[in-house]
């Protein structure tokens, strides 16, 4: 049978400039429950699926607070995610010891890409299984920010990452344009919209997704349940049974395959395009 | 050659530790306070060794980055070292390219932690820094000293200069000072400090900071009078003294 | 030339008194604003008082620097507390990390004289009183720093507190009111002043109750 022969270790290359094990991390980030995260001009909010393992256990936590000014979301490896976590908190604890001011948020999402770069170069590592949503605001204003497993990062009005994310992606793409002058609630209104697309039908509760929020006057912090409740009441996009507005989930699903091109198909992986490019 | 390294016990090589434990070449007051747009500060230009005037064209007041501006007074060699430090600072603060930037606050901020932690290491930078700026519309005027206090306020003044000088500012100092009126006030502080420090020098330089920018000012001299009776003959009334 | 050695030291005093006064669900923190160097004063508005949690409340005199760094560290180890269990920080808890954290420093100590204020899990009034070098106390009232041989005996003379010596052991809060409390201690500071020349420029109180923190300020003398 065939065998993907570069596929052993991170810093093996394969014929066509790819390394296999990076896109296998990238694919955990698609396995993860989705998140989401979208900014106006002044606030940022972050939302995210709570799926639990078993119908006996509670849900994991998908979204930590990093600091006042700076929050992630994430999806794929929870406990990669809880570290990474860990270390931007510590970084800005670092930083605001040394400067008495917080810790921008850019210049974090470089050191957290870096951190996650040198896991793609080192024989003995292993890259991060995880996709981070940060959220952050700083003198530069709201911004929010992707960070992948492969060391590539990236800055975005609206994303979402993890499993049918892309019917999430296709709702944001096509109202982003009015996000940048979105009121704070409008953004999470819209943040909700974007969580259900994900839900595949299911009814949209409190208890299955967690938001959260930073802006201006606004240390970041996660809305209670009884909060995204009342919204989600308030809104009356609870949904679920009336078809969603996205395209049907199977084609969303190849939509996502067609974006980052499934790498775990090895047969045909080495002709797709090489998904860092995204 | 054993019994020679013993001697040394466990810091090993002969060397003896370097460690400044007295300035060399220092630079006496600068006195700064804060005016209607900015600061303003001033220092003069005299480098003493010991009590010999052994430089005469020291600059003592340095712009750091886009916000602030960095006055110091005690040895100069140590102030210098940390300029160097600062332009490293600021140079990879300006290769993030990304709009944000260490503001006046920040670099006090930093500054204490510099000197604080030299203190801790029983290795001090041997200086009173005096840090001032404007980011944001927001002044700022702040001090650190060799052991890493640190505080704002609305002027400062090193050394002689919180004996001499700001007493005359707690006088006069208000919130709404003109530059004219600002540059006025220091140049009473510093001519009150030529004529009672004997390290002062008549050549000085005021500088200026706004959210325009700083401005340091071309070395200039104050106009003295030294008529008064009590530099003439600084003894009579004092008799049952020699 | 011959060598002036200007010797230096790695510590200074910088001054100023702090008191604070546990009552029955009350705390009052209060410290004066002056920051003095030798005879100097270097600056008349410096606040030594610290919020350590939504609940607790410090005081330091002694040597600035080493109060600054104090405070900042506590606040970091603060932070990490809040990241881990998601609540704040109770006093007695802060009280006992600050306890460890000056013992660490044991043989390079913290030159700073501190009082810890704050309410209890109970919402009692609590005072942690302490040395440089950590050792500590839970009392009922309890005053530091240079004014502190002023303040301490007077404190002593109007709020009686019952012996700790006695058993069964006496509450140690005092019977005064949250308002009674606030005039003893602008009475101490205004005494101190008269006598202390490290203690002045302004007084600045800090009450915590169940409604949460407020601030108030008076002035003293400038001499």
């Amino acid at each position: 049978m065939f065998r993907n022969q570069y596929d052993t270790d991170v810093t093996t290359w394969s014929p066509a400039g790819r390394l296999f094990q990076v896109e296998y991390a990238m694919e955990a980030v698609k396995q993860g429950s989705a998140a989401i995260g979208l900014r106006s001009k002044t606030h940022v909010v972050l939302g995210c699926v709570n799926k639990a393992n078993s119908e006996l256990s509670s849900y994991q936590k998908k979204i930590f607070k990093v600091d006042d000014h700076i929050g992630v979301a994430i999806a794929g490896l929870t406990a990669d995610g809880r570290v990474l976590s860990r270390y931007m908190r510590s970084e800005c604890i670092n930083y605001s010891f040394t400067y008495e001011s917080p810790l921008p948020v850019g210049r974090l999402v470089v050191q957290l890409a870096d951190k996650a770069q040198v896991c793609t170069q080192r024989s003995w590592k292993r890259p991060y299984g995880v996709g981070l949503l940060v959220a952050g605001l700083d003198e530069t204003g709201a911004h929010l920010y992707y960070n992948c497993p492969s060391g590539n990062y990236f800055e975005y009005q609206a994303f979402a990452i993890g499993s049918r994310s892309q019917a999430a992606k296709t709702y944001l793409e096509r109202r982003f344009e009015n996000f940048v002058d979105s009121s704070r609630e409008d953004l999470i209104k819209d943040a909700l919209m974007a969580i259900r697309e994900t839900l595949q039908g299911e009814t949209l509760t409190s208890s299955i997704c967690t938001v959260a929020v930073v802006g201006a006057g606004e240390s970041f912090h996660i809305l209670d349940q009884e909060t995204v409740q009342k919204l989600i009441d308030s809104f009356e996009i609870a949904g679920g049974e009336e078809a969603p507005a996205a395209a049907p989930d199977s084609a969303a699903e190849g939509g996502a395959a067609a974006e980052q091109s499934g790498a775990t198909d090895q047969g045909a992986a080495d002709q797709g395009p090489a998904p860092m490019d995204i | 050659m054993e019994s020679n390294q013993a001697k040394h016990g466990l810091v090993g090589p002969n060397d003896p530790i370097q460690r400044t434990q007295y300035p060399y070449v220092t630079g006496t007051s600068v006195v700064a306070l804060k005016y209607k747009d900015g600061i303003l500060m001033a220092a003069d230009m005299g480098g003493s060794y010991g009590s010999t005037l052994r430089y005469k064209g020291v600059e003592r007041m340095k712009p750091i980055g886009k916000h602030s501006l960095l006055g110091a007074s005690g040895e100069i060699s140590d102030f210098q070292e940390i300029l160097r430090y600062l332009d490293e600072l600021i140079l990879y603060d300006n290769m993030w390219d990304d709009g944000n930037s260490l503001g006046p606050k920040e670099l006090h901020s930093y500054l204490t932690r510099v000197m604080y932690n030299r203190r801790n290491k029983f290795d001090p930078l041997w200086n009173s820094l005096v840090l001032g700026g404007v980011k944001n519309g927001q002044k700022y005027l702040g001090m650190v000293s060799m052991i890493g206090v640190n505080f704002e306020d609305d002027h400062v003044a090193t050394g002689f200069g919180n004996h001499l000088a700001r007493p005359i500012l707690r006088d006069e100092w208000h919130e709404n000072l003109s530059y004219e009126d600002g540059v006025k006030l220091l140049e009473k502080c510093m001519r009150v400090l030529l004529y009672r420090d004997r390290s002062a020098v008549n050549k000085l330089q005021i500088a200026k900071i706004t959210e325009e920018g700083v401005t340091i000012s071309q070395p200039y001299s104050l106009k003295t009078f030294w008529g008064f009776s009590a530099f003439e003959n600084p003894t009579v009334g004092a008799e049952g003294s020699w | 030339m011959t060598k002036q050695h200007a010797n230096w030291s790695p510590y200074d005093n910088n001054g100023g008194s702090c008191v604070a006064i546990a009552g029955a669900d009350y705390c009052v923190i209060a410290a004066d604003t002056r920051m003095s160097t030798g005879y100097s004063i270097l600056t008349r508005d410096y606040s030594k008082i610290c919020k350590l949690a939504d609940k607790c409340v410090m005081a330091s005199s002694g040597f600035q620097a080493d109060v600054k760094a104090l405070q900042k560290l506590l606040a970091a180890r603060h932070l990490i507390y809040q990241h881990q269990h998601n609540k704040q920080m109770s006093c007695p808890a802060m009280a006992q990390l600050l306890s460890n954290t000056l013992y660490y420093k044991r043989f390079f100590p913290y030159y700073s004289f501190n009082v810890v204020g704050g309410l209890d899990n109970e919402g009692k009034g609590c005072v942690y009183t302490y040395d440089a070098v950590g050792s500590y106390e839970r009392v009922g009232y309890s005053s530091q720093g240079s004014g502190s041989t002023l303040i301490m005996p007077f404190l002593d003379n109007q709020l009686k507190s019952p012996s700790p010596l006695l058993l069964p052991a006496q509450d140690a809060v005092t019977p005064l009111s949250e308002a009674e409390a606030v005039d003893l201690v602008k009475t101490c500071f205004a005494s101190a002043t008269e006598r202390d020349i490290y203690t002045g420029d302004k007084l600045e109180i800090v009450v915590l109750n169940k409604d949460g923190i407020c601030r108030e300020y008076m002035e003293l003398r400038k001499d």
